[in-house]
């Protein structure tokens, strides 16, 4: 029986988890279908959304106070902001290389660059500290037998499930989310629409940065401390996940992060492999199925070279 | 005397180090079917595109309605009505048929306006009704053609240009796209059309020129085209 909880409650963890991968997952998915740009810096578009989240919090929260209103709001003040900056990224970084039809290396290593800009400048800005985020939200939640969720899990879970709802619906039933969907096929049948493709790939740009930060806000509200290099590893991770579901896939990186999520802590949990193991654990996973499905699990094959 | 809809003067243009178009002038007048003839790489599909703004001219100007759109991007000269069906039309093959027409009236202003744009391809090509939730990739080459001509008539637009529509069918949806070419002609639109297929094409038009490596080396009435000996000999192939 104590197996069952455990297993129960290590689904419910891998959730959240994963929640993060996918909300950051969409970004990554969404320009590379788009530019076919592995943007190395959406990691770092993350780390600053929880900077914003917290600056944002510290500003608003002693109106609201730092309950979920005061959260909610930052969240969308983060969401905003961050996705005008993943704008001015696209702007002053990408599209001048695209217009000059530079050879796909070189937008890689500008994501790079990008990268290290967003990650050292919000190092000089705070100093190389943590940030603690101090909120109200108490443990309460509800215990089934030895299974604890909290409400701030479930709040967690149900944010992820409306954001990710709100850009199916955007990206099927708005003409700008098709013409998003139409640019990732063919970009110059798209110009004879009439379609502003610079344009449409900025709106990509600031759709993609504000799911991130609304993880990186969520992040930084679940785990109760950000620093600048929180965007490292889990943008590697959120990358992970996109090529689990198919890079370029929009549903493929909402799977490819809950799976990979799901995979982190059960692999925390087996017998003789402890949580240090549990990168091992999930990137031997990933390193199998792109042997048995290299296109992932939504990917269309297609013969790309990087 | 008739309006021109579109005017090329010494249009000159380059593919990379390639130099595409070597001067090319013509003139479509308005309400007519002007036709471009010439082998593959004469430099017909380079004019289109640069009409429609898919490429930069290096010199020369296009008048669209007495205004110059050669400093225009694509996507502002579509919603002034000026339509490029292209090569190989070019459907968006993951999105849906219905997708694929709403996106033909991007620049249309309501979702109302969107929708009577497709009930009027809808009668036009009742094919493409019963189709309309399928993939636009799933679609047999003439759909697809009827599906790009579809798409391009969801803005009614004032001047058509239509690249290759004959491309790889059978000759009966040949003749089938070609007497839609026809009929859009007879509500009003003014259509400029590429072909390779020279008998088709000159049936169609009301005048034609012809292309070779980037210059212009004939024109005329259609009706005396299809009489001149060099055109029989070299397009018309008997």
């Amino acid at each position: 029986m104590t197996v069952f909880y455990i297993v129960i409650q290590q689904i419910v963890n891998g959730l959240i988890l994963g929640s993060f991968y996918s909300l950051i997952a969409l970004g990554y998915s969404m320009v590379y279908g788009i530019i076919k740009l592995l943007n190395f810096a959406h990691g770092d578009i993350y780390m600053v959304g929880a900077f914003v989240g917290y600056g944002a919090l510290g500003i608003f929260g002693s109106v609201l106070g730092v309950g979920w209103l005061g959260i909610a709001v930052a969240l969308l003040i983060s969401m905003f902001l961050v996705g005008l900056l993943g704008m001015l990224v696209h702007r002053l970084a990408y599209q001048p290389l695209i217009n000059k039809q530079a050879p796909r290396m070189s937008l890689l290593i500008t994501a790079v660059g990008v990268s290290f800009t967003l990650f050292n400048g919000v190092m000089v800005l705070t100093n190389g500290e943590y940030k603690t985020f101090s909120t109200s939200l108490g443990y309460e939640g509800i215990s089934l037998g030895l299974v604890n969720i909290t409400y701030t899990q479930i709040i967690m879970v149900v944010a992820t499930a409306i954001l990710m709802l709100a850009l199916y619906w955007f990206i099927n039933r708005t003409m700008y989310g098709k013409a998003m969907r139409a640019i990732a096929l063919d970009q110059d049948a798209c110009r004879l629409m009439g379609i502003n493709v610079t344009k449409t790939i900025s709106l990509t740009f600031f759709v993609g940065s504000a799911l991130a930060a609304a993880a990186g806000v969520m992040a930084g509200v679940y785990y109760g401390s950000i620093q600048f290099y929180m965007g490292f590893v889990i943008g590697l991770k959120a990358f992970t996940a996109a090529v689990i579901g198919g890079i370029g896939s929009i549903p493929g990186a909402m799977i490819g992060g809950l799976v990979l999520g799901l995979l982190e802590t059960a692999g925390t949990q087996l017998p003789f492999i402890g949580s240090a193991w549990k990168d091992v654990f999930s990137f031997g996973i990933l390193i199998l199925l792109l042997v048995f499905k290299p296109t992932g699990i939504f990917g269309k094959s297609e013969i790309e070279r990087m | 005397m008739s309006e021109n809809a579109l005017v090329l003067r010494n249009l000159e243009t380059y593919y990379g180090k390639i130099h595409a178009l070597k001067g090319v002038s013509l003139e479509v007048p308005r309400g007519k079917i002007v036709t471009l003839l010439g082998s593959n790489g004469a430099g017909k599909s380079t004019t289109l595109k640069t009409i429609s703004g898919l490429i930069q001219a290096s010199s020369g100007t296009i008048e669209f309605y007495g205004k110059n759109i050669s400093r225009e991007k694509a996507h502002n000269i579509v919603s002034m009505g000026l339509i490029h069906v292209p090569e190989g039309r070019r459907i968006f093959k993951d999105l849906t048929v219905k997708e694929n027409l709403e996106l033909g009236g991007f620049t249309l202003k309501d979702e109302a306006l969107r929708r009577k744009g497709i009930e009027h391809v809808f009668e036009v090509f009742p094919r493409l009704k019963d189709r309309q939730r399928q993939s636009g990739g799933t679609l047999s080459g003439g759909e697809q053609q009827m599906l790009a001509i579809g798409r391009a008539m969801m803005t009614e637009p004032k001047l058509l240009l239509l690249d290759e529509p004959s491309m790889g069918l059978a000759p009966l949806i040949v003749q089938d796209i070609m007497r839609i070419i026809k009929q859009l002609n007879d509500e009003g639109t003014t259509i400029l059309l590429v072909e390779q297929n020279a008998k088709i094409a000159l049936k169609l038009a009301d005048y034609g020129y012809v292309l070779e490596t980037g210059e212009l080396v004939m024109e005329g009435d259609s009706a005396k085209l299809r009489e001149d000996e060099r055109i029989i000999k070299a397009y018309l192939g008997e």
